[in-house]
């Protein structure tokens, strides 16, 4: 089923709006920026704001418009769990595949090594984690202004408002040795986890200071690199079931 | 075929369904009417499992449903709105439910397809469709795979005075075929022609459910509508619904 699914949004113009999007932006930027480093910072930026907020949004309007779809999929010889995975696995193979084309190639072109491999990667793992947040939204709210404006508002909380909170951790308890807790604080959003385990591939860490290098020391590592990978599972797997379970019980 | 079992179902403050037990039994046609919001399509969508009843039991070929999707295969079901995704094409919905069944392909029921004449259009997408098209569609392919028991809501809502002719024929031709029908319509001279039981329902309670010749016989009225009424006056029940079926009827 996931395969119609794909054949499907593989058609809608949004998908193709995403991914010219994100390859002109990524092409003029390595174009403009004789540093290929400071290009990098920038797309960057613009990856961690933009691929999570376009996965979140557009995975809630796609559940809420094929709804009366999925009642009449439900009406076939066919699970609810397979239902909403194949629904799931075409939103999110296509969202990639969107991603891949608009900043994987020009990266590929303009830095392969291994930040860019880290920037492929992290990509790919945000559209998961944030298409599976998303699910999970909608499957919980009935109405659709209301899953999209949770959706939307999960987004704020990810993108904006965890920054500014951490640093009035940061501020509040500065006499005291914080940099355990922030390495616990940045795993639990998967933006900054993103954030960082890039911009140390970019040997920029010098500039964070003493945090900088205990970052550099944990996810420079192998070890490190587990616990990212592991950490990003984690905000994969766990809407996702969340998102399964509650579909299962629901009347549709 | 079906069998339901002191059936219930809340949604917050409405008590959707209240109660409700019924045998449906192969070769009929039953309709199920009564007025909107009665917990017609609730009653159906249980039977299909989208709706996950709080208490009571639904037997389907003598099988309790219980999560298991393998009873849906003996099912048809045709939904009071078909929207499909916009890019999907007639023919890819077809070949993907083919996927999904894995049906033998001489087992399939095409005749449908053939007369709404819906091969023209198997290449346009979903989104360029009039309602009544994607009526059709959804028709065609409620017969697409010859289940046993067909469920149909509002099934000629929608479409024209012929399509509407050719979908009853083929309703009655499965009759014959000894298949379970479920028809909820609100155009009675259209379940005249077809049903063989009638079911009527108000705020979720099953008020009767009685052979269309019974209550032709009780009330003396040939026509459903008029019959109905009569009924619903001896029993005192708030009848506006069904005057305002007849009165539209009239005209």
């Amino acid at each position: 089923m996931s395969r119609y699914v794909l054949y499907d949004i593989f058609r809608s113009k949004v998908i193709i709006a995403y991914t010219l999007f994100l390859f002109i932006i990524s092409m003029s930027l390595f174009r403009m920026e004789e540093n290929s480093g400071k290009a990098m910072l920038s797309l960057l930026n613009i990856v961690l704001i933009v691929v999570p907020l376009i996965s979140m949004v557009f995975s809630t309007i796609h559940y809420y418009n094929s709804y009366e779809f999925i009642e009449l999929m439900l009406s076939q010889p066919m699970s609810r769990t397979r239902i909403i995975l194949s629904e799931y696995a075409g939103v999110a193979i296509s969202l990639i595949v969107g991603y891949l084309v608009g900043v994987g190639i020009p990266l590929l072109v303009f830095s392969p090594d291994a930040t860019g491999y880290a920037m492929i990667g992290t990509g790919c793992f945000l559209t998961l984690i944030f298409t599976s947040i998303a699910f999970w939204a909608s499957v919980k709210s009935r109405d659709k202004a209301r899953g999209i404006g949770f959706a939307l508002l999960l987004w704020f909380y990810f993108a904006l408002i965890y920054d500014g909170l951490i640093l009035l951790i940061l501020f509040t308890f500065s006499d005291y040795p914080l940099e355990k807790l922030t390495l616990l604080l940045s795993a639990l959003n998967p933006i900054d986890l993103g954030r960082i385990f890039i911009m140390l591939k970019m040997d920029v860490s010098a500039l964070m200071g003493y945090t900088g290098a205990l970052y550099e020391d944990f996810f420079g590592s192998f070890r490190g690199m587990i616990f990212t990978m592991g950490v990003m599972f984690v905000w994969i797997a766990v809407p996702l079931f969340g998102a399964v379970r509650s579909f299962k019980k629901k009347d549709l | 075929m079906i069998r339901i079992e002191h059936l219930n179902k809340r949604f917050k403050k409405l008590q959707a369904l209240n109660d409700v037990t019924a045998t449906f039994e192969k070769g009929h046609v039953i309709s199920l009417i009564g007025p909107n919001g009665s917990g017609k399509t609730t009653l159906i969508k249980s039977i299909l499992g989208t709706v996950k009843p709080n208490s009571g039991k639904i037997f389907v070929d003598g099988e309790q449903i219980n999560g298991d999707p393998s009873y849906r295969r003996n099912i048809g079901y045709m939904p009071q709105i078909g929207r499909y995704p916009d890019n999907m094409k007639i023919g890819h919905l077809f070949s993907m439910m083919k996927d999904i069944r894995n049906e033998n392909e001489e087992k399939l029921d095409t005749d449908l397809i053939v007369k709404f004449n819906l091969i023209s259009l198997f290449d346009k997408p979903m989104r360029t469709l009039s309602g009544g098209t994607r009526q059709k569609v959804s028709a065609a392919f409620a017969f697409y795979f010859d289940p046993q028991i067909l469920i149909l809501d509002e099934p000629t809502a929608g479409l024209d005075p012929l399509s509407s002719e050719v979908l009853k024929d083929k309703i009655l031709a499965e009759k014959k075929k000894d298949k379970l029908v479920l028809i909820t319509s609100h155009v009675l001279s259209d379940l005249d022609e077809l049903a063989t039981d009638v079911m009527y329902m108000q705020e979720g309670k099953m008020e009767f459910f009685k052979p269309i010749e019974t209550i032709r016989k009780e009330t003396g009225e040939m026509k459903l509508g008029k019959a109905i009424a009569r009924m619903m006056k001896s029993r005192q029940l708030g009848s506006l619904w069904i005057d305002e079926a007849n009165k539209i009827e009239r005209r």
